[in-house]
């Protein structure tokens, strides 16, 4: 007998041969670069925040100790490198509490000791769907949804995914009948229901849960007495109202069984630090704890980097002042971005969080159909060369909708992505036929155009101009 | 409540066992110089304390390492953005040819082939996830890390069936032990997917002979199976034998491209070569490209921290400093060792000739009341809480034959060693003789101790020479 590898090695578990990915596979293959590659493929498609790292740097730069190879920080080397205790270093676990704390305003604290390492987020989950779930039960999760959840909940664990079925109609809210219609299918199938997966704000929305969603899925679960993980990394990124609430919050204020609830967490996100992979698995249920720090041996955060963090995540004033610091300029960046989107008739879901904008093409589909979808998928990585996320990759059960990041990149990449969507779509509105346009839509075509007319004025399309000189920010419309 | 998995609420996490008990217990009261002075002294953990001074040294010197800086110029926010399954290439480059330095350069290795996890625990349960189903089987010879148990069966629902040996001789592998253990699997109805070994082994502190090398390439062989080889102790090897990797054996043989060639994987860390457990670096050694690529994917959950990445990929770079890590290293270990020896035998214990490793398997088979894992345990709880000395049973190793512990050596300070070893003799010197008679016990330890003695003066002369040297 042959020696074989196992299923799992040699499946397709991992996920990884979704479009999701081919997108990153075209844009390896010719990066941009301002100067190298100017013609390269724009990377839209990941997620990651590059908006505050001059801000984090200053406080590095006058915090030595924080890195224990320092001079000021040696002293800490030894007992630190030879530190590999589950728990974690107590400090650590203290700042990230705080830290969580601190995202949510204060209006909640979360303990130390439910604070459990795990690696990044990705560990996190999948330990998670280890401690609560046994192969072939299954968990709910709304769609649209992050597609490494497939990877991450499924392929070692053998845990399934059943889709919440959102819809466009309104704003991809999760109702009451969508969590009763996935269990009723999952029920069917045979399969055991463990619990809910929530992402809280939303992967690839960008949007929070309001308060009586939140209170409905708080609700639900535990009628059904199954679990509720609130995977909320994107925490800080709610640059703007409303204020974001968390589950954490919920369950202060109505009735629930605590042993339910686990929150997941991250710094890849709120932070930009998906390198030193920092991720926490939260729970309110004891047991759960207890089980996942064991399991957490196969993922622990580096003490080097638990060291770092504690050093940064323990300066209440350096805290105070990033969270500012990194809403204002998400904030900006996505103000910039959806208002030039719209003034070449672009839309994207009303959001006020995340790292990307879940982008409105549909009317651009030459039918409705998800091959329609990959079609203009494919023109624009090729044509317009950008890569972003097509919706479907994310079980969006509408086509025409992607997740196009744009905090991962800097001002001038930016202008340069905007510009090649603009003359994209300028192609676009030619190639469609007049008349039926204007009777459609005269007056928003025209004043559409007026504006783009003004891009092409040369101190707007120079690639030097510095956004604030901008007239599109100081018109204010 | 909503019900938990059943790998939530089993045991499979192994932290029942003795192995983790013990250090429960030096948790409650730790010895302290200082301020406990009569507490638990740790025995039981597997660390290299013995070369700090060399890597701090190193730290002093390169400062760039030290601050996210690279020529000068910060690279942080790279850093912080590093995400790539496939790891810092600096940093794979400079982590095979450490691992070739250990290896006397006898054998390279390509760094598209080594995969990074966090910790060698990782490595381990990904290993398995590679190569296993749920439910498959693999031999360990015994005795084995105890950690095994939870790393290569817990999640993965692998089994775990013993290769067992015996103190006869030396607890090699033996090719009929090899064969029984398979048939024990069949009778169990497990498949068997392959051999894991520890090379040098926890906890017996020896490196495997090029005999039981061939052994284990011949068994593989035949029964077509895996081969894993668990190598996190290879720059520990202080002595005589040089350490011979699988790799090597293989090389030999000119089994390159062959199907058995595939089959072999090899596990690292830096947590014992160069005492860093706490930044959990480990890695996947495969010469299967699919295995590679599967656990590169799986590695997902339990990448490196960049910033550890980078740090280590200046520190092993630095050939200078390696070879000098190296060579100071072993030589601290084997004089560790030797104290260790040495009190022991002060106290009328012996314990396995060993080349490796930061322990040593101790024979205290004379001191039981009878023969049995009873005993042990009786014999243990009396070391934890009356001599207050946490070591680790033979029993939470899987060792068949009771009587022997592990004992590490190079956690601790030269003189916390000392008073470890004047509170054993004080035990020993002191035991009642309850289920023996006393002459027997006379007897059987004199037998003991001639045996013993005569490999222990052997040792220490041979020691004394390298120290004059």
């Amino acid at each position: 007998m042959v020696a074989t590898i196992s299923k799992i090695a040699t499946g397709n578990g991992h996920g990884e041969n979704s479009p999701y990915f081919d997108g990153w596979k075209a844009y390896e293959a010719n990066p941009f670069h301002p100067t190298d590659r100017p013609d390269g493929v724009i990377q839209m498609g990941l997620a990651e925040n590059q908006l505050c790292f001059n801000f984090i740097k200053k406080w590095l730069m006058h915090h030595p100790e924080a890195s224990l190879c320092s001079a000021e920080g040696v002293d800490r080397f030894k007992e630190t490198a030879l530190f590999q205790d589950y728990n974690g270093l107590p400090e650590f676990r203290q700042a990230v509490a705080k830290f969580m704390g601190k995202v949510r305003g204060d209006r909640v604290k979360f303990d130390p000791d439910r604070v459990v390492m795990s690696g990044g987020a990705t560990g996190a989950h999948e330990m998670v769907a280890f401690c609560l779930a046994d192969p072939g039960e299954a968990f709910l999760v709304p769609t649209p949804y992050y597609p490494g959840f497939d990877r991450d909940l499924r392929w070692r664990t053998g845990v399934e995914l059943v889709p919440v079925v959102c819809e466009s109609s309104n704003n991809f809210k999760i109702t009451r009948n969508a969590l009763e219609a996935a269990y009723e299918k999952a029920t069917e199938a045979n399969l055991r229901v463990k619990g809910v997966l929530i992402t809280n704000p939303s992967n690839p929305l960008g949007t929070i849960l309001d308060r009586d969603t939140l209170r409905s899925v708080v609700k639900f679960i535990n009628e059904k007495n199954i679990h509720l993980i609130g995977d909320e990394i994107y925490a800080a990124t709610v640059f703007m109202e409303p204020e974001f609430v968390s589950i954490s919050e919920i369950i202060e204020e109505v009735e629930c069984n605590r042993d339910l609830i686990h929150i997941v967490y991250s710094l890849s996100k709120d932070m930009g630090f998906p390198g030193f992979r920092v991720g926490i698995v939260y729970s309110y249920n004891d047991a759960v704890v207890s089980c996942a720090r064991k399991m957490s041996s196969f993922g622990l955060v580096s003490s080097q980097t638990q060291h770092l963090i504690a050093s940064m995540l323990s300066d209440d004033d350096f805290v105070d002042s990033f969270i500012v610091e990194s809403k204002d300029q998400l904030f900006k960046r996505h103000k910039y971005f959806t208002w030039n989107l719209s003034l070449v008739g672009i839309g994207s879901l009303k959001s006020n969080a995340g790292l990307f904008i879940w982008m409105d093409l549909r009317k651009l589909l030459k039918e409705k159909t998800f091959e329609a979808e990959m079609d203009l998928w494919r023109v624009i990585i090729n044509e317009v060369k950008l890569n972003v996320s097509p919706g479907s990759s994310f079980h969006c059960n509408e086509p025409g909708w992607f997740r196009v990041c744009f905090a991962n990149m800097d001002d001038h990449t930016m202008e340069i992505a905007l510009l090649r969507i603009r003359t994209f779509m300028l192609k676009h509105n030619e190639a469609m036929v007049p008349g039926k346009l204007c009777r459609r839509s005269s007056l928003k075509l025209s004043f559409s155009r007026r504006r783009v007319d003004d891009f092409m004025s040369p101190s707007i399309m120079s690639p030097h101009s510095p956004i604030p000189q901008s007239p599109l920010v100081r018109a204010r419309t | 409540m909503g019900v938990l998995s059943r790998k939530a609420t089993c045991n499979s996490h192994g932290q029942d066992s003795s192995y983790f008990l013990g250090w429960q217990e030096y948790e409650k009261n730790p010895y302290d110089e200082v301020t406990n002075p009569h507490g638990i002294i740790q025995m039981g953990l597997a660390e290299n304390q013995l070369s700090f001074d060399l890597l701090e040294s190193w730290l002093a010197k390169n400062p760039d390492a030290a601050s996210f800086r690279r020529d000068g110029q910060s690279i942080f926010k790279e850093l912080a953005l590093f995400q790539d399954y496939h790891g810092l290439p600096a940093f794979k480059n400079a982590l095979v040819d450490f691992m070739a330095e250990i290896r006397g350069n006898k054998v390279t290795f390509d760094p598209n082939h080594i995969v990074l996890t966090a910790g060698a625990t990782s490595a381990n349960e990904t290993l398995m996830f590679c190569l296993a189903e749920q439910g498959d089987a693999f031999l360990l010879p015994t005795p084995y890390y105890p950690g095994f148990d939870r790393d290569l069966k817990w999640r993965t629902g692998v089994e775990i069936v013993p290769i067992e040996c015996t103190s006869s001789n030396r607890f090699q592998i033996t090719a009929s032990a090899l064969e029984k253990a398979y048939e024990q699997a069949q009778k169990k109805n497990l498949r068997v997917k392959g051999v894991l070994v520890t090379n040098p082994s926890n906890p017996l502190g020896t490196s495997m002979t090029r005999d039981e090398l061939d052994l284990l390439v011949n068994f593989i062989s035949d029964k077509e199976i895996h081969l894993i080889s668990d190598e996190i102790y290879s720059g520990t090897v202080f002595s005589s034998p040089a350490f011979v990797s699988i790799m090597e054996v293989l090389k030999d043989r000119n089994l390159e491209k062959t199907e058995v060639w595939e089959r072999v994987h090899i596990v690292y860390s830096l947590s014992k070569d160069l005492g860093l457990p706490g930044f959990r670096v480990g890695a996947i050694y495969s010469n299967d490209p699919i295995v590679v690529a599967a656990a590169t994917k799986m590695s997902s959950f339990g990448l490196v921290s960049s910033q550890t990445q980078y740090l280590l990929s200046a520190m092993l770079s630095d050939k200078k400093f390696t070879k000098e890590y190296i060579a100071k290293n072993h030589k601290r270990l084997q004089k560790r060792r030797s104290k260790l020896v040495a009190g022991l035998e002060k106290a009328g214990i012996g314990c396995l000739e060993s080349n490796a490793g930061l322990f040593c398997w101790v024979d205290m088979r004379h001191l039981l009341s009878s023969d049995t894992f009873e005993a042990e345990m009786e014999l243990w709880k009396r070391i934890v809480y009356d001599v207050k000395l946490n070591i680790s049973p033979g029993s939470s190793c899987h060792c068949i034959e009771p009587g022997w512990f592990r004992v590490c050596f190079a956690n601790m300070s030269e003189d916390t060693l000392k008073l470890a070893m004047q509170r054993l003799k004080s035990f020993v010197g002191s035991i009642a003789v309850n289920d023996r008679s006393h002459r027997d016990l006379k007897n059987s330890r004199r037998k003991f101790r001639t045996k013993w003695v005569f490999r222990l003066s052997f040792q220490s002369f041979h020691d004394r020479e390298q120290d004059e040297r």
